[in-house]
């Protein structure tokens, strides 16, 4: 292991050197370019033998992953934004095909207007496609939850593709010290990828991506999905022997100063930084605050989030992305979980940080306010 | 072997084109030309459809379909894995599309594939239309054709701009080998896909596959309107070598396009001044087709 001071996309990047993909596909777009960059050195200075296709758009990047993928490689890309967008159709293939293909997300929002800045309105438009979706709030996490989405993705209880999110800028550009682990222990950890039903063998053919009538296409959904909720084992079973291989832990959610919390953040990403500093200001004036830090967004980890609240008065839900003419996408998802639930807490949504817009302390300190109190709207925008 | 080719079939019977479809004798034509140890990767279209009913199957070799406009970037995929996996040289990769797929929404992927010459044949199947989903308009058909999105009218004529060239589209790409093919003309066809498998690199072989369901023909007439396009100049069959012209056929032109146009219903509709305008248009385009072969270019 060594210790080194470097950006978070280059601590994705490096996670790609250690994975030694067969195939990397990629197109360069804000903010996610530091992260190819970076491989494309690898790759000419022979520090990682892959196959990069330099590809003619993030069409071209997804499709190439998927055939390559399909021809039983491991597969790496990267995008952001409406690169993300612009791949949609081949997202719903890749997962359709259960294809364990993985790429990075540097978020950034959607245009119009066009903007080269943080949000999670790409990510979220991609919950529905049956991705894995990893979110990370540290350098350390992009190179770590990588790693672990590829552990995950090729499992053959999952087989599903997966997406590892990072904030655009405010985390991609972030300069942070990062334990790089040595390939022998990566090597134990993921060994190499050995597929199950793609492939490419003339002596025992097989038909991929056929068309599927209605007398089928729904027995496929239905397993698609059901390989995603097969994932929550896998996962923690992933988690778990990241911590005995790496020393670092992890969980579906990261619980901050939640022991005796009374009210809490639930966060995404880089924010919960900021949100961390602010719960340790009131924690230090007496608030019993917390922060629930969802690191998986998919599959949705309901039962750990009801945990994580069953003793909250009030939770405020920091949203980067707005469903346009409803509310903010993960509020409908936890509200959502929480009908079931016999204890509700006080839900509360804030749309936050849309197209970069700075999230802070301020804005932290009045929504806590707003929480505590009951005063303000069931969501408000801060900004 | 029977003329040349071999009697294995990679295309089963039991898949379900229309009868009479000169894409499925494409297929089967092209498979052969391939062999065994081949991987096919194919655009959402006709051929797509009628050959992979799930469960079922008319692929005897590995198979892979994603979308409508991307075969070229998914065999981009396929032959790098390949090369990684250490079996490129072991496998071919042919990805095949028809026209919609090739002339209009995939180019750009297409494009992409050519630029960096990945060692991959693409083939196009021209059935000059989008015939999957219903006979429409795409930048392959015809002029004067009448299909269901430009249909003939009282104030339409059909189609009213000439069918893109795309095959010098793709020459221009620098690619080392590009071809004209019919099914009319089987062992030529046969030639070009082993020939474009052969030579390292992107190739690419342009095959005109007569639709009798989108052409309104007879389907018993195929090969005789495949074989009459060829000979009036109309699709005429010539490889791009190295960048260097060389017409297989029509040597001179021998048929008439009256007759051609005669035997499809989509051209019912165009008088005489159509005709004739149609007329010259292909004499200009073969003529310089013959004008490149012959000054060597």
């Amino acid at each position: 292991m060594v210790r080194s001071v470097m950006e978070a996309s280059h601590a994705a990047s490096e996670a790609v050197k250690l994975i030694k993909p067969d195939v990397v596909a990629a197109y360069p777009i804000t903010p996610q370019t530091h992260i190819v960059e970076r491989i494309s050195e690898m790759v000419a200075d022979g520090d990682l033998k892959t196959e990069y296709i330099r590809v003619e758009s993030e069409f071209g990047a997804i499709s190439a992953l998927v055939g390559a993928a399909a021809a039983g490689s491991r597969t790496y890309s990267s995008t952001a934004s409406q690169g993300l967008a612009l791949m949609n159709e081949m997202l719903f293939v890749a997962s359709g095909m259960r294809l364990p293909c993985v790429m990075n997300v540097a978020n950034r929002a959607l245009s119009a207007p066009i903007s080269i800045w943080n949000d999670h309105q790409d990510s979220m438009s991609a919950r529905d496609i049956g991705w894995l979706q990893f979110h990370c709030e540290t350098a350390q996490e992009c190179l770590d939850l990588t790693l672990l989405a590829y552990k995950v993705a090729e499992d053959h209880k999952v087989l599903t593709p997966a997406l590892v999110c990072l904030d655009g800028f405010t985390l991609s550009h972030v300069f942070e010290p990062v334990d790089v682990p040595d390939q022998k222990t990566v090597d134990a950890y993921l060994p190499p990828y050995k597929p199950l039903h793609a492939y490419v063998d003339p002596a025992r053919p097989v038909t991929q991506g056929p068309i599927a009538f209605p007398t089928h296409y729904m027995e496929l959904r239905n397993e698609q999905n059901e390989a995603m909720m097969n994932s929550f084992p896998v996962i923690t079973q992933a988690f778990k022997d990241f911590a005995d291989k790496f020393g670092r832990a992890y969980d579906f959610l990261e619980l901050y100063r939640m022991d005796d919390a009374e009210f809490a953040f639930l966060g995404i990403g880089s924010e919960c930084g900021t949100l961390k500093v602010i719960v340790d200001k009131l924690r230090e004036k007496g608030e019993k605050v917390g922060l629930i830090k969802m690191i998986v967004y998919r599959p949705f980890p309901k039962e750990q989030l009801l945990e994580a609240t069953k003793d909250l008065k009030g939770l405020a839900v920091l949203d980067k992305a707005i469903s346009v003419g409803f509310e903010g996408v993960l509020f409908t998802e936890v509200r959502s979980a929480h009908y079931d639930s016999d204890h509700k807490p006080d839900l509360r949504n804030f749309i936050v940080g849309l197209g970069g817009r700075d999230i802070r302390y301020e804005h932290v300190e009045s929504i806590y306010e707003m929480l505590k109190s009951g005063k303000g709207k069931k969501i408000e925008w801060m900004y | 072997m029977i003329f040349g080719m071999p009697e294995e079939e990679y295309f089963a019977p039991g898949h379900r084109a229309c009868a009479g479809c000169g894409a499925a004798t494409a297929m089967r034509l092209i498979t052969k030309a391939a062999g065994p140890n081949t991987v096919l990767v194919e655009s959402t279209g006709c051929m797509e459809v009628v050959s992979t009913p799930y469960p079922q199957t008319a692929w005897r070799l590995p198979w892979i379909h994603g979308a409508f406009e991307n075969s070229a970037a998914i065999a981009s995929g396929v032959e790098a894995a390949l090369k990684a996996q250490g079996r490129k040289k072991d496998i071919n990769v042919v990805a095949f599309a028809g026209d919609g797929s090739t002339f209009d929404i995939g180019i750009g992927p297409i494009s992409g594939m050519f630029e960096r010459n990945h060692d991959v044949l693409y083939v196009c199947y021209d059935n000059e239309a989008y015939m999957n989903t219903g006979i429409q308009r795409s930048s392959a058909t015809p002029f004067g054709a009448s299909t269901s999105t430009h249909p003939a009218g009282k104030e339409s004529k059909g189609k009213t701009e000439w069918k893109k060239d795309l095959t010098h589209i793709i020459a221009a790409h620098g690619t080392p080998y590009v071809a004209t093919a019919s099914i009319s003309h089987p062992r030529d066809l046969f030639k070009k896909v082993q020939k474009g498998i052969e030579i390292k690199g992107a190739t690419f072989v342009h095959i005109l596959a007569p639709c009798p369901t989108g052409w309104r023909s007879d389907g018993a007439k195929t090969v005789e309107i495949a074989k009459l396009a060829v000979n009036s100049g109309v699709f005429p069959l010539f490889e791009i070598e190295d960048g260097k012209h060389v017409i297989q056929r029509p040597k001179k032109v021998t048929a008439d396009i009256r007759e051609y146009l005669k035997l499809q219903g989509r051209f019912k509709h165009l008088d005489e001044k159509d005709i004739t305008f149609i007329e010259e248009q292909v004499k200009k385009r073969y003529d310089r087709l013959v004008k490149l072969a012959e000054s060597g270019l």
